[in-house]
């Protein structure tokens, strides 16, 4: 398979106004991915499964990140060729800011399986994906209104005895029993 | 009440003496049937139980009903998610009097290794008066058919009169349990406060 600069580069001559960023990734794994606009990121989808040469026919996973110091939302897919077995190519694509411009296009009409997992980040990041055919909660129920996965996420205040409190559960703990020093003991150990 | 050892001897000559108490809870206890779901894992080791190898049959428990109206035990076996609790809730109120519960697994009883988390109830106890609780993750087969075993003991054991008479016998028992209703950040209201309470702590000096 071309490199992604090369990849970068043809993408550009055969969508014209496209702004593709590389997003490097200086990890072990180094698996660089495509930062897409929003505009044209439709017509990248269709030019990079319909392309000859890349054929990317299978959406294998898409998920959120929330880049909660930056300010953004950012939708991650990861594409793979089944036909001519290679991948993956790695799109990304960033909401306007964290509260209000959530929009992005949705990959749907191009790749059938994005639709549960456009749901899914939709449902514990917030992101709106225009144009997916369904889009609602999958796995929070409807009337919840939180995104659960991202970083400022306040989960509901249900902090209940705990025999060994730690890290995050010894905070609740002693907000609950805020006199309490340590050891705690319950009625029954006396 | 006729004394055992009258009754004893009375046996050996050949005449059974026994009370309708002793002879309601002996059909009672030898034919509770379990509704048919699972939640997680657990199910998988609830469906070990009921096959050949474990064999939940001898106990008088091998027929799984497909509809709570004919099931007579709920066995909890699995994670309750906040999203399945009101589900779980209703299905127990659609199930006739009498009626029982395991709570099988850790999930089922406390949450579990999920307990700290924001979409799994901290045991399925905060909605439901649960008989045996089952430790273990999950428990196998063998906890299960002794939770059962425990059950059957608590069932012989239930007096037909007086205070500590079963729930459906006593025309004041509630009948219904409250169902949760799905919440904007969490399940309204978060327990049944009738059923349950928080631990309370007391500090050790």
């Amino acid at each position: 398979m071309e490199t992604l600069e090369q990849l970068k580069a043809r993408l550009e001559t055969a969508i014209p106004n496209a702004k593709i960023e590389i997003v490097p990734n200086p990890s072990p794994v180094n698996q660089p991915s495509l930062l897409l606009d929003t505009e044209s990121a439709r017509a990248i989808a269709h030019f990079l499964r319909d392309d000859p040469q890349l054929r990317l026919d299978y959406c294998s996973n898409v998920t959120g990140v929330d880049w909660l110091k930056a300010g953004y939302l950012e939708a991650v897919y990861h594409l793979y060729s089944v036909a001519l077995k290679h991948g993956p190519v790695i799109l990304r694509m960033r909401t306007g800011n964290r509260a209000d411009r959530v929009y992005l296009p949705s990959l749907t009409p191009v790749w059938r399986s994005c639709e549960f997992q456009e749901r899914e980040v939709y449902d514990l990041y917030g992101i709106v994906f225009q144009g997916h055919p369904d889009l609602r909660r999958i796995l929070m129920w409807d009337e919840f209104v939180d995104y659960p996965m991202r970083k400022d996420y306040v989960e509901p205040d249900d902090y209940e005895y705990d025999p060994t409190p730690h890290d995050d559960a010894l905070e609740k703990a002693r907000k609950h029993y805020p006199q309490a020093p340590a050891p705690l003991q319950t009625e029954a150990a006396q | 009440m006729i004394d055992a050892s009258l009754r004893q001897e009375m046996a050996r000559q050949g005449v059974v003496t026994t009370t309708v108490q002793e002879l309601y809870n002996w059909g009672r206890k030898n034919s509770v049937w379990p509704l048919q779901f699972g939640l997680a894992c657990c199910a998988i080791e609830m469906i070990a139980a009921s096959m050949a190898r474990f064999d939940i049959a001898r106990f008088g428990a091998e027929v799984f009903r497909p509809s709570p109206r004919q099931a007579d035990l709920m066995i909890v076996a699995g994670t309750v998610t906040k999203k399945m609790a009101p589900q779980v809730v209703r299905l127990y109120n659609q199930m006739p009097e009498p009626k029982y519960i395991i709570a099988m697994g850790a999930c089922a009883i406390s949450g579990g290794p999920f307990r700290a988390g924001y979409n799994v109830l901290k045991g399925i106890d905060r909605y439901l008066p649960v008989d045996v609780h089952i430790p273990g993750c999950p428990p196998r087969p063998e906890a299960l058919l002794e939770a059962l075993m425990a059950l059957q003991k608590k069932i012989d054991a239930q007096p037909l009169t007086g205070p500590d008479r079963p729930r459906h016998l006593d025309a004041n028992a509630p009948g219904e349990y409250l169902v949760p209703e799905c919440g904007e950040h969490d399940l309204v209201p978060s327990s049944n406060s009738q059923l349950w309470q928080p631990p309370v702590l007391v500090r050790g000096e």
